[in-house]
């Protein structure tokens, strides 16, 4: 893994080559966050200080998008699909057996960074609904008494 | 392009680059708005269309447009008064109130609230929407600013004059949707600029009148109050006086009737900051070292040196700006002439400026243990403090300042107008190397526009170059021209707030957005003051040289620096 000095000088190459100009902030914010996991804010004064912009304006910017995250990821990633097929099947209830078990919601991470629970519209596995995603692994035809059994295995 | 257009049915001509609202407000029809702004004295014409209040019908349009976005063509046919339009402003006003609080009884800007007077002027009686709030309505106080974003409507006039009029960014809107709020501010250096075109409570300033009337009222304290020069030609505007009148009579008055015990002249405090700040620039001048010299009199600027610029902290005056000299010498000369104890003393003083209160508070403004300042209030506090305790200007009779220190030169009155300073320098440096002042008005720095250059004479063989800067953006982009070794001056004025203090963020609240009139009648009452002053120049104050003969010896003396000069400090990191 690199270090945090090796990821802030690969971020500072990269706002060079796009000649630290504010208007390419964004693109810099995929790559910090790329590179980083998330933005958290000595991350994001760094690249104010290099477009030379008050880091309010990154601050802005970051908040904005649901893409981008000022938390690191966990390291699971569940994904449970909420799209209408899933969703009629029950993927609400999915989603609410994960939370109490994990004592977090929808968005967060739990403390010890084990897991990072999000939700999405459609996998395109409709035909599994409901379906749960954690990291690559997909999980098919789910019932509520499943959960546990599944988030045991991480 | 000149088009025909009609509104409410009557004929008119436009050019084609004008919006519908800019050709009604021309013929003075009225058409309500919220979100808009034209900050005139800047030029910045903020116009989101995010309210929709200003909605018009216009024939041929399925669907009402904004009239402060939408741009006039031949042949439109406009109407702003259809009961369409009437009902469709009563229902959005409905829906920006129903997640806003009700707690108009004790806003501070009660009375003096758009949404507020919108509602009024709308004939709202009843809201039919109840929705949660957006966020705690709670203030949070930032250095002196206070911030409630459940009372933010999210017009972004703040934003838009943070960014555009002072080049800063410290409040940019963050988070979307619902849960959009307002940031807090990050490398703020409280102008107070954002406060005056808040349109609700979401943003207003720190309240210490409390602190002073207590003060007041303690037999044990000796509190007096100095009044800067910006201060006597807008207090009129809470009295009903026209704009720019000069009021400081009055005013000495009512500080006496509220029971200060010396009522004081910041101008004083000017003449005294010239005497050493012109020292300070002739003997950079001739060594030609540390050129240019920019006044420090400006804490907001200041401050944005400091957090910007800190490679350039060697060009800024050493000088403490007038009020904390005041200060010093209040503490320190008067205290012994008067045999007082500086801890007995209070120092007030009445500010058009936000940004004072965070400057008094900076902990190397202080001599011998004590705060030069102790408080400062602002024009909107000091006229609240008088209302609550019925005193009405109009009913006072002429005062006159205290002696000592309630003397000044014309030099000092002109501080509180952009140019002023740059002038007064002027002024005295040209007495110092020429002997005599042929015409004491260097009309060459007046004006309003942001960034101002002139050369100006001061000897028979010595010409200077001169810059004046209001409102930041114009300071940044000098300040970069130095930094490139583009601009080559030999003294330069900042001043944070756009026009000076006459449009300081301590002022009263603007009560219509073109604010320009009222500034230029400032900035005229300011130099009637001086014209009509018998002493134009610092250096021929009576009560400066006594003071120099008396006390400080010699102007840049030890006793000098160590009460009138100051250090500033790198908070680009903070």
């Amino acid at each position: 893994m690199k270090s945090n000095k090796e990821l802030f000088a690969e971020l500072d190459t990269f706002i060079e080559e796009k000649h630290n100009d504010p208007s390419e902030l964004i693109a810099i914010l995929h790559k910090a966050q790329g590179l980083f996991g998330y933005l958290p804010m000595n991350v994001q004064q760094f690249i104010a200080d290099k477009l030379k912009i008050n880091v309010s304006r990154v601050y802005g910017v970051v908040t904005f998008y649901s893409f981008f995250t000022m938390v690191p990821k966990g390291d699971n990633v569940i994904n449970i699909c909420l799209g209408t097929a899933c969703f009629v099947r029950g993927a609400n209830d999915l989603l609410a057996r994960v939370e109490e078990i994990l004592k977090i919601k929808n968005g967060e991470t739990t403390p010890d960074g084990k897991f990072t629970l999000t939700t999405l519209r459609c996998v395109g596995a409709c035909g599994l609904a409901p379906v749960m995603q954690i990291n690559d692994k997909t999980y098919g035809n789910l019932k509520v008494d499943d959960i546990d059994g599944i988030l045991s295995q991480y | 392009m000149l088009v025909n257009i009609k509104i409410n049915g009557k004929d008119y001509q436009a050019d084609s680059s004008l919006t519908i609202l800019k050709v009604a407000r021309r013929y003075h029809i009225h058409i309500p708005t919220l979100c808009y702004m034209f900050h005139e004295e800047t030029n910045l014409e903020h116009k989101p269309a995010s309210c929709r209040v200003c909605v018009v019908e216009v024939k041929g349009k399925r669907n009402l447009v904004p009239a402060c976005a939408t741009t006039v063509y031949e042949g439109m046919e406009v109407t702003t008064n259809s009961i369409k339009c009437i009902e469709y402003r009563k229902n959005i006003v409905e829906l920006l109130l129903s997640n806003h609080p009700n707690d108009c009884v004790y806003c501070a800007k009660n009375n003096r609230c758009e949404l507020q007077s919108l509602a009024a002027e709308l004939g709202i009686r009843n809201v039919h929407y109840h929705g949660e709030l957006s966020q705690k309505n709670e203030y949070k106080n930032i250095r002196g600013l206070m911030k409630n974003p459940a009372k933010c409507i999210l017009c972004n006039r703040c934003t838009a004059v943070c960014r555009e009029v002072q080049s800063i960014e410290a409040i940019v809107p963050t988070m979307r949707g619902f849960k959009t709020v307002i940031s807090s501010p990050s490398k703020c250096i409280t102008c107070g600029q954002c406060i005056q075109v808040c349109p609700t409570g979401a943003l207003i300033q720190e309240d210490n009148t409390f602190q002073v009337e207590k003060l007041l009222a303690d037999p044990t304290k000796f509190v007096v109050v100095n009044t800067a020069p910006a201060v006597r030609v807008s207090l009129g505007d809470e009295f009903n006086y026209p704009a720019g009148a000069d009021v400081t009579k009055k005013m000495v008055a009512s500080l006496r009737e509220l029971g200060f015990d010396k009522v004081f002249d910041t101008n004083f405090g000017a003449d005294l900051t010239i005497m050493e700040e012109a020292t300070e620039f002739i003997e950079r001048y001739k060594s030609g070292k540390n050129l240019p010299l920019i006044t420090s009199c400006c804490p907001g600027w200041v401050k944005f040196i400091e957090s910007f610029y800190p490679e350039l902290l060697h060009l800024p005056s050493s000088c403490k700006s007038p009020t904390e000299m005041f200060g010093a010498i209040v503490k320190s000369y008067y205290a012994e002439k008067n045999h007082l104890d500086p801890k007995d003393i209070v120092v007030v003083s009445l500010m058009p400026c936000l940004a004072k209160k965070r400057e008094a508070a900076r902990t190397e403004l202080s001599n011998d243990g004590y705060q030069n300042v102790d408080i400062v209030l602002t024009v909107k506090e000091y006229a609240d403090l008088l209302k609550r305790r019925g005193i009405d200007l109009r009913e006072l009779p002429d005062a006159d300042f205290d002696h000592p220190l309630g003397e000044s030169s014309g030099a000092g009155d002109i501080f509180g107008n952009t140019g002023g300073v740059i002038e007064a320098v002027a002024r005295t440096a040209s007495k110092w190397l020429s002997g005599e002042v042929k015409d004491v008005n260097f009309t060459q720095v007046r004006g309003l526009s942001g960034v101002r250059e002139a050369l100006v004479r001061v000897s028979d063989d010595i010409s200077l170059s001169l810059c004046v800067c209001s409102g930041l953006k114009g300071a940044r982009d000098v300040l970069e021209k130095i930094k490139r070794g583009e601009a080559h001056y030999d003294a330069i004025e900042i001043m944070a707030c756009p026009g000076g203090c006459v449009n300081g963020g301590g002022q009263p609240i603007r009560q219509d957005m073109e604010q320009i009139n009222v500034i230029r009648a400032r900035q005229k009452g300011i130099y009637d003051i001086d014209k009509n002053k018998l002493v134009r120049i610092s250096c021929d104050n009576e009560e400066i040289k006594e003071l120099y003969h008396d006390y400080l010896i010699a102007p840049g003396s030890e006793k000098a620096h160590e009460l009138l000069h100051t250090v500033f400090h790198d908070s680009s990191k903070a």
